[in-house]
């Protein structure tokens, strides 16, 4: 009786996981190992194969890697500024730190143009300041780096934040007691238990720059990175495509498992 | 314990932003390896004043010495002193082993200094099975031991202990009292005790501060707070005791005070004036049902107002003139309200604060 009850209860959730995940990434997966004489593994070849694919790829994953390092940093420091201090006007700053997280990527893009564009706000004050025009790197990968980043950040500062806010600090006071003085703390207590959610929040980050099509869209147009890369060929070859979209999938659930492993053993 | 004093703590004051004034014009000294224990409810500030003497909280005023050293500007980590926090605080990340290792490693000892130093905590707090584990897999007696061990690693001149058995359930928390008492003993450390429990501080105490206030209403042994309590509050807040209303009266250069049914002589060190009221207060222990008619020193008639049978006694509240007292009775006495009945008072035994 209590078996049959809790198979009904889990019923919803089967159906919605077979019917949104499982069935049209299995599609995929499937045609992803197809190829003219039936199944290949040409199309995964191809990725690492074509100069052109391999470049995109190396381009993504380098460029999610070092936005997300970078905004771990800044987001770590501005969680647990919020997390350990009381100031006026602390609700509105978070909100507004909220703000980007609603913006449409290409909204992001069309705000570092207005920033880093050739009329841009950075180029012409320099211009005014010096006499010649720098900052004008819109469309290069440091527009694209800066672009991420904004929109990166406060998705990882509300993350890290909670868990900052919910962390015992007499875990400090005792790492305190005992010889530690306020860095050795941080890095040796705080940060270590905080490394699931920081370390979370880091998979997140780069899962969401590796995928951000909105935001490259708009800027990359002097380099190719991966989705629009898939943009741009998913009409002419099909399954190479969607042998990039497992590959990515892949590399990010891999990285994510590699993790919480490592967590888990710590 | 020696009669050196260790922790001399001189005119504490503590307000906190919002105006709460948390410590008063403390003043408290420890002596060397005595336990010390501060006991209150909560709120009474006995907490904030560990965590001032422990560096974890800025005093607004005062000084706190160890020995001759004033230490209010030695930071935290450099006081070398142990706490032991409520919930343990054990770091979840690491193994038994490395929360006790922690303090040891950030000394740069050489390895096997450190090795050797925590494998004799581990044998001394009975660990061993539990060496590789993380604390959220030992239950809340074995936290209690690393977290303990942990502290003990560094060699602490002072032991703070912030309710260490407050988290555990009563029947461990009655064993453990015993087995703390025991080890602290063998430390032989300076230590200061948080606990706002009655029985725990008497237990483990060598002299017991009460605060209220956030001031100390006395420190003394936990005999002296028991049978000469200074304080109404002290009187009220130690064990069950009953209250009566008494008048002094001046007969020659002799003080004595009148209870409307016993005249007590004064024998406490205060100024009183003819006339001043005081209030008595008798312990439950120190009545007794006396036998029917009796007559005698010490022996009052009562009219008894309620009897409750508890078991190993009986609860009998009684009324003599104008008050109500409470005393216990044999289990086996039956009263029913309105019986006449004598109590016999042990005046020597009543408490004129």
């Amino acid at each position: 009786m209590k078996k049959w009850s809790n198979a009904l209860f889990i019923l919803p959730t089967a159906v919605l996981f077979l019917l949104f995940f499982l069935w049209p990434v299995g599609v995929l997966a499937v045609k992803s190992f197809v190829g003219e004489g039936g199944f290949t593994l040409a199309n995964y070849i191809a990725i690492i194969a074509n100069g052109r694919y391999r470049l995109a790829l190396f381009n993504s994953l380098w460029l999610s890697l070092v936005v997300t390092l970078a905004t771990l940093v800044i987001a770590c420091v501005i969680a647990f500024f919020l997390a350990r201090s009381d100031f006026k006007g602390k609700n509105l700053y978070m909100t507004l730190i909220t703000f980007p997280v609603s913006l449409p990527g290409v909204v992001v893009g069309f705000m570092i143009i207005i920033l880093f564009g050739s009329t841009g706000a950075v180029p012409m004050a320099t211009r005014l300041l010096t006499g010649t025009a720098s900052g004008a790197l819109a469309y290069t990968i440091t527009g694209i780096f800066f672009a991420y980043l904004y929109f990166s950040i406060p998705k990882t500062v509300m993350t890290v934040y909670g868990s900052v806010v919910e962390f015992d600090i007499r875990l400090e006071e005792a790492a305190r007691t005992v010889g530690a003085n306020e860095q050795q703390a941080i890095f040796q207590v705080v940060v270590p238990t905080l490394a699931p959610a920081i370390l979370s929040a880091a998979s997140i980050s780069f899962c969401t720059s590796m995928s951000a099509f909105g935001t490259a869209f708009t800027l990359a147009n002097q380099f190719e990175i991966i989705p629009i890369l898939m943009y741009t060929e998913y009409t002419n070859n099909f399954n190479i495509t969607i042998a990039m979209a497992i590959f990515i999938g892949a590399v990010c659930v891999i990285l994510n498992m590699f993790a919480r492993t490592l967590l888990e053993k710590g | 314990m020696t009669d050196k004093t260790h922790v001399s703590i001189r005119h504490i004051n503590k307000v906190y932003g919002d105006g709460t004034h948390a410590l008063r014009d403390i003043c408290l000294d420890v002596r060397e390896g005595e336990i010390l224990v501060l006991l209150g409810s909560s709120g009474c500030g006995k907490s904030t004043l560990l965590r001032t003497i422990g560096g974890l909280e800025k005093k607004t005023s005062g000084e706190i010495y160890f020995y001759d050293q004033e230490i209010s500007s030695v930071p935290v980590e450099k006081r070398n002193v142990g706490f032991v926090f409520q919930n343990y605080a054990l770091f979840p990340t690491m193994t038994v082993r490395q929360n006790i290792a922690f303090g040891l490693k950030l000394r740069k000892l050489p390895r096997e200094q450190i090795e050797q130093k925590v494998q004799q905590l581990l044998d001394m707090m009975d660990l061993n099975p539990y060496a590789g584990k993380k604390p959220g897999q030992l239950s809340g007696g074995q936290q209690q031991r690393v977290a303990i061990a942990r502290v003990l690693a560094i060699e602490p001149k002072v032991l703070l202990m912030d309710e260490p058995l407050t988290a555990l359930d009563a029947k461990l928390k009655e064993y453990l009292r015993i087995q703390l008492g025991k080890q602290l003993r063998q430390f032989g450390i300076t230590t200061i005790y948080v606990t706002h429990d009655q029985l725990e501080a008497m237990a483990l105490a060598d002299r017991i501060a009460i605060m209220n206030g956030g001031i100390i209403e006395q420190v003394d042994t936990p005999a002296a707070i028991y049978s000469r309590p200074q304080t109404d509050f002290v009187a009220q807040f130690i064990g069950k005791i009953n209250q009566l209303p008494g008048t002094v009266h001046k007969r020659g250069d002799q003080t004595v005070v009148d209870t409307g049914f016993v005249h007590l002589p004064y024998r406490g060190n205060r100024e009183y004036r003819e006339g001043d009221p005081v209030k008595v207060y008798l312990r439950l222990e120190d009545m007794a049902l006396a036998a029917p008619g009796a007559r005698g020193e010490g022996v009052i008639p009562a009219k008894v107002t309620q009897c409750i049978f508890m078991g190993a006694c009986c609860q009998v509240g009684a009324r003599i003139g104008e008050s109500e007292v409470y005393f216990e009775a044999p289990n086996t006495v039956t009263l029913a309200p309105g019986d006449s009945i004598a109590i016999q008072i042990n005046e020597d035994k009543m408490i004129v604060v």
